[in-house]
């Protein structure tokens, strides 16, 4: 192969910076675009002869009791145009209701229905809003309660719940380091490979929890691929970060907290889920449901504490890894009570999958590494007993909170 | 996670939500709230005739079990306060060789938007724009021309209740069969037996054509007529807005608890007659309640002794009617609804407002009636009506 000698001026080679006249070239695209919308918003483009009939879609976000013979309806209109809601049935009848701020909602726009009906506590209602074309859009009560209004009793028992769910199951599974700490290199192999087991379980279902929420969010936040994509950016940076310390290799402690970090996330998933079901009077076994994810979350604490066994890095530490990766399900649960949002529900959710994927990534690395050094091939049967051992471990313990 | 969590102790899930609008209690409010300012939802009215306000703890006021709002009865074209009175006598253009009158109606389908309820409409197929259809009155015995055009855009039948031969049957398939768009038809035959009877469409689908407007009275007065009374048209009727084989709006005259808003009234101590057809689709019985009186029931209208004395419920499947007759007994507005609940929540429910002869003149003006509404609510029949043209 020859090289190619092609003749180069500097201006070809590494373009000067732009000048004006070159930037109005960039505003010309720009320019017809604006143009080819006038025309087709003031003319219709020549396409009168498509025109459908309308297209009628709104989302109900949420149905909230905040007092004997009130319905609180919040909706989202997620269709393609403006809708207008005339009339409201709560369980097959017309009551009266309020529209704030418009019984007409434009794209994108949310309006509150307040509506006049005396409902009964602990029993089903289903409100159907009915659009000027006579479409219906259902929203249900399951079990009808008083949605929880914020008050300093309330939220310390939220706080609460969130502590036995997050903080407390965390710290006791962080109890084994001493444990840990006295384990063979090849045990310990063992726990880092239970941890992956964990983590890849954690990972499954916070994805799982995070379409879940997306699938309630209105058509136009794209619920699913904003998921993917979140995820995708979120190990993406995490990554690259590592990568910015190439050479040193990251440290133990760093690993311990990007594993509290993510798993963090993830008990903010479970928090939100519980503090929205007590919110909606779905939490009728409720204790059983704490004690479920106290066990479930227990393993947690193990995957956190099992890439620093080797350096005890002090207990000012390890309250600081407790809060990060427990702390958020007290204030999920405080979110999901009193002020659920799924958009950021969803937002967080997704991160956490990301953020849970890279530290899969580190601590199996380290198992690699370790595994190594022991000269044993990465795939043994002490490696694949861990992790199948840490998956089991989530998988079994989960059937105390899934219904 | 929270579908895990309501799945649990959902008692609804047997319902089955339909897609679309289904959402769950625990999804929430988004960034921001709305504005505080309240506007588009009408206060609520203040009843005619309301002797006792619901106001005076919390919500009361506020808290009806009807429909938001009025209906704009002239976009619609119709009023079922006048249909209640509005009867079409033809036009009488000869006479037959037994010298009974020869009566004309001219009757067109067509397809119109109604507004079957404050805010939501209906597309609606219609004789002569209006739903129900013109209340077409004779008496036994009239010899009909029914001078029927087609304008819609899909076939139509007028199919009448009553004696004829069966080219006049106007069944879908049957003789002439459905009449064309664009194409007409004239269907002749003997007004007979005396009742209250109705006609509609009978081209195929059936139901579709039925529930979506195509019906009317057909009210054939005895030889001789019947005692004067204060008479309405009631037609018991209901709207699948979207077409999923069930109502979402039921009413007397199409509009929903118009009567909530709009007490009939009507005289103590007068006789009411009211001429009752229901021709709901999808639901296999309708029924009328009347609150604090007992009426006597005449079957299809057909006799001219009551077929049920003193009742206060009577039941009709689709395409059975009959005439009710009551007085009432003490002033004061008295209910009228579906004793079915649930047509009656969801907009079969009205009210007569009974007033005495001195107060009858404002309880008309109250909801916008006129002495021209009284007159054809008390000259209703043929019998006595002076025959002009």
């Amino acid at each position: 192969m020859t090289t190619q000698t092609t003749p180069q001026t500097p201006s070809e080679s590494e373009p000067q910076g732009l000048s004006g006249a070159a930037w109005l070239l960039a505003l010309v695209p720009l320019i017809l675009l604006g143009v080819v919308l006038t025309y087709l918003v003031a003319t219709g483009g020549g396409l009168t002869e498509l025109a459908g009939p309308p297209v009628e879609q709104v989302s109900i976000q949420r149905v909230m009791l905040p007092e004997p013979g009130i319905i609180q309806v919040e909706v989202v209109n997620d269709g393609p145009q403006t809708v207008t809601i005339p009339q409201v049935q709560v369980d097959d009848a017309y009551f009266m209701f309020e529209a704030n701020p418009s019984t007409t909602i434009p794209r994108f726009g949310r309006a509150t229905f307040t509506i006049y009906y005396p409902w009964v506590e602990e029993e089903a209602h289903l409100i159907v809003l009915v659009s000027s074309l006579g479409t219906l859009f259902e929203g249900e009560v399951p079990v009808a309660v008083e949605t929880p209004q914020v008050s300093t009793n309330l939220f310390l028992q939220f706080g609460l719940v969130g502590l036995y769910v997050g903080i407390v199951p965390v710290g006791l599974g962080m109890l084994w380091f001493p444990f840990m700490r006295r384990l063979s290199r090849q045990a310990m192999n063992f726990i880092l490979a239970l941890t992956v087991g964990l983590l890849v379980y954690l990972a499954i279902g916070t994805w799982l929890d995070a379409n879940e929420f997306a699938a309630e969010l209105p058509a136009f936040w794209q619920g699913v691929p904003m998921v993917l994509l979140i995820a995708l950016i979120t190990l993406g940076v995490l990554l690259a970060v590592g990568s910015v310390r190439r050479g040193t290799e990251s440290t133990p402690l760093g690993i311990a907290y990007r594993i509290a970090f993510g798993i963090g996330l993830h008990n903010l998933g479970e928090g939100l889920a519980i503090g929205a079901a007590f919110a909606s009077g779905e939490a009728a076994l409720g204790t059983f449901l704490i004690l479920g994810f106290t066990l479930h979350n227990i393993t947690e604490g193990v995957g956190i504490a099992a890439p620093i066994v080797r350096n005890n890095p002090g207990l000012r530490h390890f309250a600081l890894l407790l809060l990060i990766a427990g702390g958020p399900a007290v204030l999920g649960t405080w979110i999901g009570g009193f002020a659920f949002n799924p958009v950021l529900a969803t937002i967080f959710l997704a991160i956490g999958v990301g953020a849970i994927l890279q530290v899969v990534w580190e601590v199996g690395k380290l198992v690699a590494r370790d595994t190594e050094r022991l000269g044993l091939p990465l795939v043994n049967w002490v490696n694949l007993s861990g992790l199948v051992a840490g998956l089991a471990l989530m998988y079994f313990t989960a059937f105390m909170v899934k219904f | 996670m929270n579908q895990r969590l309501q799945q649990l102790v959902s008692r609804r899930g047997f319902l089955g939500l339909s897609i679309g609008g289904a959402a769950s209690v625990i999804g929430a409010s988004l960034l921001g709230r709305g504005a505080q300012a309240q506007d588009a939802t009408p206060e609520p009215t203040a009843m005619p005739g309301m002797t006792h306000s619901g106001e005076g703890n919390g919500h009361n006021a506020m808290m009806r079990e009807m429909l938001v709002g009025a209906v704009d009865h002239e976009r619609n074209g119709f009023d079922p306060m006048q249909m209640l009175v509005d009867w079409d006598y033809g036009t009488i253009s000869g006479e037959t060789d037994e010298g009974r009158p020869i009566r004309e109606y001219d009757i067109s389908a067509g397809d119109i938007e109604i507004e079957i309820a404050p805010g939501i409409f209906f597309p609606a197929w219609a004789y002569n724009g209006r739903v129900p259809g013109p209340s077409i009155r004779c008496a036994e015995g009239d010899h009909l021309r029914i001078n029927f055009a087609n304008f819609g855009a899909h076939p139509h039948t007028m199919h009448f209740h009553g004696f004829h031969p069966a080219e006049m049957d106007g069944v879908d398939g049957e003789y002439r069969g459905a009449i064309a768009p664009g194409e007409s038809f004239t269907y002749e035959f003997d007004a007979d037996p005396f009742g209250c009877h109705l006609y509609h469409c009978h081209a195929a689908p059936l139901k579709r054509h039925i529930h979506k407007g195509m019906y009317g009275a057909f009210i054939v007065d005895p030889p001789g007529g019947r005692p004067p009374a204060r008479e309405f048209m009631m037609m018991m009727n209901a709207f699948d807005t979207n077409f999923d084989a069930g109502n979402e709006i039921y009413a007397v005259n199409t509009v929903g608890h118009e009567f909530m808003r709009r007490p009939i009234p009507i005289k103590v101590g007068e006789l009411v007659r009211i001429y009752l057809i229901n021709i709901i689709e999808f639901d296999l019985i309708n029924s009328f309640h009347l609150h604090a009186h007992f009426f006597d029931y005449y079957d299809t209208g057909t006799t001219l002794q009551p077929t049920l004395r003193m009742v206060d419920t009577i039941m009709q499947a689709q395409g059975q009617r009959g005439i009710l007759e009551f007085r009432p007994r003490y002033p004061g507005r008295y209910m009228f609804h579906a004793h079915v609940s649930e047509f009656a929540e969801l907009g079969w429910m009205g009210f007569f407002n009974a007033v005495n002869e001195a107060d009858y003149g404002a309880a008309l003006a109250e909801i916008g009636l006129n002495d021209e509404w009284d007159f054809k609510s008390m000259n209703g029949s043929t019998v006595r009506q002076p025959e002009v043209s």
